[in-house]
């Protein structure tokens, strides 16, 4: 574990917004290929987590480095998957579009996607459509690429978004709530998916979730935020009754069922806790 | 075949030969005027279409227009160009609607009240600039509907000057503004200023307005720039080729346009809308007869493998 460098670092991180101070001192260092879930209720600074990693909200303490640099917008080193609502049902823009978006889409001045091709290609269209087929592929969407994603269901659309994010060959990947819109079969897909892009590809995966189960076979470890608190542990230590009762400072029930499945009782889901973070 | 009764309907009678139809569609100098000015529009119309339609924006764009009637008739009542009138009013229209639409620092420019709200209140300024202006019915008539037979000289020239400059502006902020359109939080994230970029693509609405308003009129600019951007978007899910056939959409329906109605009584602005209108209604006619086409394949795919 020591040989690797460390792709994110948290020292001291600590966000406040507004009055309010979401979270602080949380101390993290993320190793490449490990799969981290950010758990915790409705409010408590989960996508804001993800967001200050991005660079896109300041910290009021702290730091966090990414690849050894201060966070920062426009990093190619990061893939990232916001928290959304599906795309609208007119949305009529091919998902392989919204793939290469992902290389194109930050480059002034022209082509389009697809108007290289008509000028005679040249080198780099070819290589960018090949990457772009190639992580198409990976998530296995190549039978639904060609068509419009808003007329795709939850989880088509969550895979070449996955797909999206991956296709700068990133070495961390942030996803927030990936999960939340699907049915529980393309729950379980797009988490074994994530669990070997992270494995295969060696890259850093950071994933907010609502329910932890979907995920539980594949994490290595979990980030608990709740109250301004964190605690970052093993799936176990950190989903015991012990540590929640803890954190949450009351009561906590964590049952096993017998098909290893975690269910928390007692957790006080939004209380006091207003849903800054959620839904923008 | 009768003989003509006059010299005006010999004159009006088009060809078989298309070279010959032609020669008489451009033998007077006010019909190549109104093909030049109408080749430039259709020309920006196009692309800034596919990019309204795409975006959500196209009651931004109905605004915009109507506060081009306003800007239109105030530089009427001042006596300067009713094409000043047209860009200033559009440009402050476009940059009041960004500011009231944004939300913590996000532009939401698709409020839909802070856009109804400046367009009745650009309506009635344009209300009140006429009645200072004790303008004839006639200008009114001009700036709802267009004067596409009167375009002189000189505005030529200004409407091709301005569709490059458009042209120019939305070649360089294309791809951003495809990636903002579509995904604006992974764009944001990787980089693209968002913000930056809603605001120029309102600028450039105002302007591609400002410039179509000149000849198809305040009411009936969707002829224009929303509806071969809407058809093409029922066509082709592709964005190059979309923004090649929303362009040429509005090609083929102003030329068509301004012939029909030089052979016939009816106004350039009915005939021109009309045709865009059945275009529209035949793509989205093959659109749904091909997602009906489709469904059992859906079926077996939803109850087969995910």
């Amino acid at each position: 574990m020591d040989m690797k460098q460390p792709v994110i670092e948290f020292e001291g991180a600590a966000v406040t917004l507004g009055e309010r101070t979401l979270w602080h001192d949380v101390n993290l260092r993320v190793l490449p290929g490990e799969f981290i879930a950010i758990l915790g209720p409705n409010g408590a600074g989960k996508s804001t987590l993800i967001k200050a990693i991005l660079g896109l909200i300041p910290l009021s303490a702290g730091r966090i480095r990414v690849l050894g640099r201060t966070s920062h917008r426009g990093s190619t080193e990061i893939g990232y998957l916001p928290q959304r609502h599906a795309f609208d049902a007119d949305t009529r823009i091919r998902g392989r579009d919204l793939v290469q978006l992902g290389l194109s889409g930050t480059r002034w001045g022209l082509p389009l996607p697809g108007l290289r091709r008509l000028w005679g290609g040249d080198r780099t269209a070819r290589a960018e459509a090949k990457r772009v087929q190639e992580v198409i592929d990976l998530v296995g969407a190549a039978a639904y690429a060609d068509r419009a994603i808003g007329e795709l269901s939850g989880g088509e659309q969550q895979r070449l978004l996955i797909a999206q994010s991956l296709v700068t060959r990133p070495r961390v990947l942030l996803l927030d709530e990936p999960l939340d819109s699907l049915d529980l079969n393309s729950q379980q897909a797009v988490s074994a998916l994530i669990h070997r892009v992270a494995s295969e590809f060696d890259v850093a995966v950071l994933l907010v979730a609502h329910d932890v189960n979907a995920i539980l076979p594949y994490l290595d470890r979990v980030l608990y935020i709740a109250r301004g608190q964190t605690v970052l542990g093993t799936p176990h230590e950190v989903m015991s009754e012990e540590t929640l009762s803890h954190l949450y400072d009351t009561p906590i029930e964590v049952l096993h069922t017998r098909d290893g499945r975690i269910v928390v009782v007692g957790q006080p889901e939004g209380v006091a806790y207003h849903a800054h973070d959620h839904a923008h | 075949m009768t003989m003509p009764t006059s010299a005006l309907t010999l004159l009006l009678q088009p060809s078989w030969n298309p070279v010959e139809t032609l020669r008489m569609l451009l033998s007077y100098h006010f019909m190549q005027n109104a093909f030049l000015a109408g080749t430039f529009i259709a020309l920006l119309a196009g692309p800034v279409g596919y990019f309204m339609v795409l975006r959500g924006q196209s009651f931004l764009g109905h605004a915009l227009a109507h506060v081009g009637f306003a800007g239109a008739a105030g530089a009427v009542w001042l006596g300067i160009s009713p094409v000043v009138g047209l860009l200033v009013f559009g440009a402050l229209a476009a940059l009041g609607i960004g500011a009231l639409g944004e939300r913590g620092g996000r532009l939401s420019v698709e409020s839909d009240i802070a856009i109804g709200t400046v367009l009745v209140f650009s309506l009635s300024l344009g209300l009140l600039f006429i009645r200072l202006a004790s303008s004839y019915a006639a200008n009114i008539y001009a700036f709802l509907f267009g004067t596409v037979l009167g375009i002189r000289d000189r505005d030529v020239v200004v409407i091709a000057v301005m569709a490059a400059l458009g042209l120019l502006v939305l070649a360089v902020i294309a791809r951003p503004l495809l990636f903002v359109s579509v995904d604006p939080e992974v764009a944001a994230a990787r980089g693209v200023p968002v913000r930056l970029l809603a605001y120029a693509f309102l600028l450039l609405l105002a302007l591609s307005v400002a410039v179509a308003v000149q000849v198809i009129g305040v009411l009936l600019i969707f002829a224009l720039l929303v509806t071969p951007a809407a058809t093409a978007q029922q066509l082709t899910t592709r964005p190059a080729l979309g923004i090649v056939l929303s362009t040429s959409l509005a090609l083929i329906v102003i030329w068509l346009g301004l012939s029909v109605a030089y052979f016939t009584d009816y106004p350039v602005g009915f005939v021109v809308t009309t045709i865009a209108f059945v275009f529209f209604l035949l793509a989205r006619a093959r659109r749904g007869w091909r997602a009906n086409a489709w469904r059992p394949a859906r079926i077996a795919r939803a109850g087969g493998v995910r």
